[in-house]
């Protein structure tokens, strides 16, 4: 063992500074990945549909854009713990129904079950440390119970988004389109929470490196309840901002948003394993899908058959450039 | 009571309690009407979750973040195809499925093709696959009415004295998967690469080729399921495989197979398959309304897991 930690650190130092060069090009580049996937997808709606490039257009083309990033960030954090929540779709939508009814004609009521849930999302992540449970099936298992807790709140589609919630979604602030406000606004506040702060390094490091941490006296029941928590708060923000848009609900509305909030934090460079995420490239990731979903498709006349298809060939196309980068890196 | 002991020492065991219970709660409710036929319809309606459950129970058992995701979009993909290859007439029904099982086996074998090329984690590639799969069902199979032939469709209900003869077969087949999971080579491999990947290739097993064979064998096994699917229920379309994404984990890990990876069991598949079911009967019997229903499951599913608890980390 000893022999090769030499050699290793040997060959670190040894390393030329042309290498160390080309090595902080790629990294670079790989950080810059979501980005340019982002602007790619821009340039060809701008090339297929010029018009499209506008106030009006980017209002109406990233309309569901804020919902959608919402949930990535939701999904980001349970990432970063080295889970997966499969329930964050349905969660999204047991939300939906919940807005849509309790929240606007009893609201005292409506805030008290949303924070429930939060709450819910907090003892799961206690549960799955404390009983070391498979994060994929609990979750599985508790999307069929938002999915029929939406049922019972909400039978048929219906419901009606509270005033004020349809106000603030409908806000057209001058030169830039809110959902680009938003955004921004959502990435910044994570990224600085997440990766700025002394405790965002700690809920970060329960994925990087679970033991070390331990052995540094932190609480990883703590850690996986905060993640989880925050989980919850973010599919709630993104359940509610849904039926903003919607202005009604529909107990099938966020059944979707499992699949591309898991996409959305990939394809914004996070990695499944290792504590290893990005909140600005989950939102950048987020507005890729929710561009590259329909408005791109629609004019590329793409029959929306194809556009799940789209999806899966985008995260494939994007990680095999990220592979290619990779490479260089080693 | 050295039996009982040694009995209630195996995982599996609790998986067939479960669905014991689950249909002695449902008799009692009726007061007996119908037992004998609720048995036959959880057998044959268990075996299309077994068929599954066994292939990704093989994939699971790789290692943790080995899961197949794209099964549902398989099974939806080659329930189509099967049944446009027999094209209703009983002379193709060998060929179509045939055509099921190269289509099921050709998406797990590019499955492990997006694994070991883009060295992604095996969740987002069968997500991103089955993104793709999906689309090219709906763009394959729509706006067609695509029914099976009439001989396949009565093989798939056949029953002998209540008992669905496709569920004999499947207890053949699961037989020949417990020999080939503990007593040959692949099986071997397979709980070597899932107990220690490294240690397995040190040791000389030959890790990507077997995990390419893993993924094949469960994109098979979906292929196979798909029109058996659209055989017993007279049809094929899109949504056929859609609830089979939660079932086939669930039976994994509730009958006693490692998520960690490592440890697979195949007759706890049965018993968690035998149990699901009957848990969904119980449920409809009861008449309790959808979102119940719903409801229930996820809780009893969550709790199952709670209480079998989760391996203890070895590292």
């Amino acid at each position: 063992m000893r022999p090769e930690m030499t050699a290793a650190s040997l060959d670190a130092t040894t390393r030329s500074s042309a290498e160390r060069g080309a090595l902080a090009r790629a990294r670079l580049l790989r950080g810059l990945l979501p980005a340019l996937s982002l602007a790619l997808v821009l340039l060809a709606i701008a090339w297929l549909n010029p018009r499209a490039i506008s106030y009006f257009g980017f209002s109406l083309m990233l309309n569901l854009a804020i919902p959608i990033a919402l949930a990535t960030i939701a999904q980001m954090f349970v990432i970063s713990g080295n889970e997966l929540d499969l329930s964050i779709g349905t969660f999204v939508g047991f939300v939906g129904c919940v807005t849509a009814t309790w929240l606007k004609d009893a609201p005292l009521i409506g805030v008290a079950i949303l924070v429930g849930s939060i709450g819910v999302y907090a003892l799961l992540g206690a549960l799955i440390r404390l009983r070391n449970l498979p994060s994929i099936v609990v979750t599985l298992g508790m999307s069929f119970v938002w999915q029929g807790l939406a049922i019972l709140v909400l039978p048929k589609p219906g419901g009606k988004a509270p005033d004020w919630l349809l106000a603030i979604m409908s806000f057209k602030p001058p030169f830039v389109p809110f959902p680009i406000i938003a955004a921004l606004l959502i990435g910044l506040i994570v990224h600085f929470g997440l990766m700025r702060t002394s405790y965002g390094v700690i809920l970060r490091g329960s994925g990087g490196n679970a033991a070390a941490l331990k052995r540094a006296g932190w609480s990883l029941l703590k850690t996986k309840i905060v993640l989880f928590a925050l989980a919850g708060v973010f599919g709630v923000l993104s359940g509610m901002a849904l039926i903003g848009i919607t202005t009604s609900a529909d107990a099938n509305i966020g059944n979707g948003y499992t699949l591309l909030s898991i996409a959305g934090v990939i394809l914004g460079g996070g990695e499944f394993v290792g504590g290893r995420v990005s909140p600005i490239g989950a939102v950048i990731g987020a507005l890729t899908l929710a561009l590259a979903a329909s408005p791109l498709l629609t004019f590329m006349h793409i029959p929306p058959d194809w556009q799940v298809a789209a999806n899966g060939a985008i995260l494939i196309i994007v990680l095999a450039a990220r592979v290619l980068i990779s490479r260089r890196e080693r | 009571m050295i039996l009982v002991r040694s009995l209630a020492g195996k995982p599996w065991v609790w998986s067939f309690l479960g669905a014991l219970v689950v249909w002695l709660a449902t008799i009692a409710f009726t007061g007996g009407y119908g037992a004998g036929g609720m048995v036959t319809a959880a057998l044959s309606l268990a075996v299309f979750t077994v068929i599954v459950g066994v292939g990704q129970m093989f994939v699971i058992t790789l290692g943790p973040g080995n899961v197949d995701l794209s099964l549902p979009a398989n099974i939806g993909l080659a329930s189509a195809v099967a049944m446009k290859v027999m094209a209703g007439s009983d002379s193709m029904i060998v060929v179509g499925l045939l055509a099921a099982l190269a289509c099921g086996a050709a998406i797990g074998a590019v499955n492990y093709l997006l694994i070991w090329a883009l060295r992604i984690p095996p969740i987002i590639a069968t997500l991103s696959a089955s993104f793709i799969i999906q689309s090219i069902d709906i763009s394959y199979g729509r706006g067609l009415q695509i029914k099976p032939p009439p001989g396949f469709a009565d093989f798939t209900n056949w029953q002998i004295l209540g008992i669905p003869v496709l569920a004999v077969l499947t207890v053949l087949f699961t037989i020949g998967a417990a020999i080939a999971l503990q007593r040959m080579i692949y099986g071997r491999s397979v709980l070597a690469i899932g107990q220690n990947i490294r240690a397995a290739w040190l040791a000389g097993v030959n890790v990507g080729r077997i995990r390419f064979l893993t993924y094949t064998l469960s994109g098979a096994l979906g292929g196979i399921d798909g029109a058996l699917l659209a055989g017993y229920f007279r049809g094929a379309n899109v949504d056929i495989g859609n609830e089979y994404l939660l079932a086939s984990i669930a039976v994994v890990v509730i009958g006693g197979t490692s998520v960690a990876g490592g440890k697979a069991n195949v007759p706890g598949v049965w018993g968690a398959a035998l149990f699901l079911v009957l848990l969904l009967t119980m449920l409809n019997t009861f008449g309790v309304s959808a979102g119940v229903r719903l409801l229930l499951t996820g809780l009893i599913i969550v709790g199952v897991i709670t209480a079998a608890g989760g391996e203890k980390a070895v590292r």
